[in-house]
């Protein structure tokens, strides 16, 4: 039965689902000139849970509800970062979304449902979890898309990321059903202790391999990357800039919960399989992305080759990947927010600043803008001292003692290729002249352009100054 | 004698069917939208035949669960679609093509 206790390690959640139903509420029935107030809100009240979180963290893991929600470190830097880009976020969308008459309170109530989906996804203690989790996650994010109804590719990138998202998770569950079958729970831990006695190894080899594929699906590895692309180019690029961010997290959080909370046995049968979609991504992402001409495209590709990356980290199956990948997530989310506001700060109503050529002579006509992309962009190739390149040498640490070190050179070479299109871009802004006739017009809306110079100096601060938060994600896994 | 394996073998049909509807489909979204439903329900007998041959009720809560979200996921599709048929005047696979490379 459900007593006391485990509602109050639930705690966060509870909470957060009450806010969205109050946020929803307050938003049908304030008074239009009012209505920004839910923007503030919804942000006092991601500021609350974050609080929530690191407050009420057990020393430890505890679980709650009969195992299927687990409280442990992990869950924790996960759910602290999600709920802190997702503060970026809202900041950046305010005022895109006015801009073009998009400010509506589904914009929040969703990102809010799909936050919570994200919280309870790496949390998840049985199957039930997970599914539910990355449900409420993806549910809402295809709503999100399709957020710009009068918009011919929104609606389309919508319904490609719905019909692929749900083939996505049909395979998951398939893969879920087989390994339910082979040991007869659905509880992670329990499953995790089952998998000895199993009679049926191939059925759960089976069921792993399409777990697997799902898993790649959610995080857009290669092959199964067809949705990103045009997800990224055809949704509303505040959304975009939340979809590239704590899903990436909660992308991490299913593959460990899954794979070494349930199945972390059978890793001598996943580790190959990871390092094939590895290998995949990390050249399709980087090669893609050399032709493309749209910025939200190319960072599309270039979230691939990192979920490359990510993998490399999973790929060593032991306490020093998943620090390394989780490192990696992190980075990758306060990045990916970083490049996708430049965007927003320099897009305006009927004009959408995402071809790399309206950011040709960037430097002239605002340097600080030029600056701030330029941070961002070096930390997605790896430039030292940036942040991402700190994340990128942990994941292929991690790589060589799995005893893969040709998955670390492949690595590596794939880093000195995307370079290539990253350095593009900054060639670009600083060398090219503008194009005649055109302008570019700052946002000048305070707390975005101080959000963002925040967020682009973080990862700068964070690359010379990473310690803490590596040995923050180290601690998660020991014990 | 109907055994576990009928029970798995007549899931694993249902699910090729609906991911070669889903693949070989170039007329319809709302042929898709079916193969998806299809898909659930595959894994669902699935579900079922483990649960009850495992003497485990567990599996037959998730289905609960899937056929839930699985009416969530229909309304959001559908929604979609109907937006797309706005935009664009059409729901034929072959034309949802604006965005490509």
């Amino acid at each position: 039965m459900p007593n006391l206790n485990d509602i109050l390690i639930t705690l966060p959640e509870f909470y957060l689902v009450a806010a969205a139903c109050v946020l929803l509420l307050a938003d049908a029935f304030l008074p239009a000139a009012k209505r920004v107030w839910i923007h503030w809100l919804s942000i006092l009240v991601l500021v609350v849970a974050a609080y929530l979180v690191v407050k009420g963290q057990p020393a430890g893991s505890v679980t709650a509800f009969n195992g299927s929600f687990i409280r442990d470190g992990v869950a924790e830097i996960l759910k602290v970062f999600a709920l802190l880009s997702t503060i970026l976020v809202f900041i950046y969308a305010r005022p895109y979304l006015i801009d073009r008459k998009l400010f509506v309170g589904e914009f929040y109530t969703l990102t809010i449902f799909a936050v919570i989906g994200v919280m309870l996804l790496v949390s998840a203690g049985s199957l039930v979890m997970v599914y539910l989790g990355l449900e409420l996650l993806t549910l809402s994010s295809y709503a999100l898309v399709a957020l710009n109804r009068d918009s011919k590719l929104s609606s389309e990138a919508a319904i490609k990321y719905f019909v692929l998202g749900a083939l996505a998770s049909g395979m998951l569950l398939y893969g879920m059903s087989m390994v339910y079958g082979a040991t007869g729970t659905l509880d992670l831990v329990q499953l995790h202790q089952a998998i000895p006695q199993s009679t049926m190894p191939h059925l759960l080899v089976f069921g792993l391999i399409f777990m697997i594929i799902g898993i790649a699906f959610k995080l857009g590895a290669a092959p199964f990357h067809m949705w990103i692309p045009d997800v990224y180019q055809g949704a509303p690029t505040a959304v975009t800039a939340f979809i590239g961010s704590a899903p990436k997290l909660a992308a991490f959080g299913m593959a460990f919960r899954l794979l070494e909370t349930g199945m972390g046995d059978y890793s001598q049968h996943w580790q190959l399989m990871l390092a094939v979609l590895a290998v995949l991504s990390l050249a399709i992402g980087n090669l893609v992305a050399i032709v493309q001409t749209n910025l939200k495209r190319l960072l599309a590709y270039s979230t691939i080759s990192h979920m490359g990356y990510l993998l490399l980290g999973l790929v060593n199956a032991g306490p020093e990947g998943y620090s390394a990948a989780m490192f990696y997530a992190v980075s990758y989310a306060l990045m990916s927010t970083a490049a996708f506001g430049v965007i927003i700060a320099l897009s305006r109503a009927g004009f959408e600043c995402e071809e790399i050529d309206d950011f040709k002579g960037l430097n002239q006509r605002s340097p600080w803008m030029a600056f701030l992309m330029m941070l961002a962009l070096f930390s997605l190739a790896g430039v030292p001292p940036m942040f991402g390149f700190f994340a990128k040498l942990l994941v292929l640490q991690a790589a060589i003692h799995a005893g893969m070190m040709w998955l670390a050179i492949v690595g590596a070479v794939f880093a000195i290729i995307g370079l290539y299109y990253y350095l593009h871009v900054v060639k670009v802004m600083y060398f090219d002249k503008p194009v005649e006739g055109t302008e570019v017009r700052l946002q000048s809306d305070f707390t975005l352009r101080l959000a963002l110079s925040l967020n682009a100096l973080v990862l700068l601060a964070l690359g010379l100054y990473w310690g803490p938060l590596l040995s923050w994600c180290k601690q998660a896994f020991v014990g | 004698m109907i055994t576990l394996s009928h029970y798995i073998v007549l899931g694993a049909i249902l699910f090729c069917i609906s991911v070669a509807g889903l693949f070989i489909n170039r007329k319809n979204v709302i042929v898709l939208l079916m193969a998806i439903e299809l898909m659930l329900l595959a894994v669902n007998i699935n579900f079922v035949a483990f649960s009850r041959f495992n003497h485990d009720v567990a599996g037959q809560v998730f289905v609960f669960f899937i056929l839930t979200v699985a009416a969530a996921e229909s309304a959001i599709g559908l929604a979609i679609l109907v937006l797309l048929f706005r935009n664009r005047s059409t729901v034929n696979v072959a034309e949802i093509d604006s965005m490509k490379g």
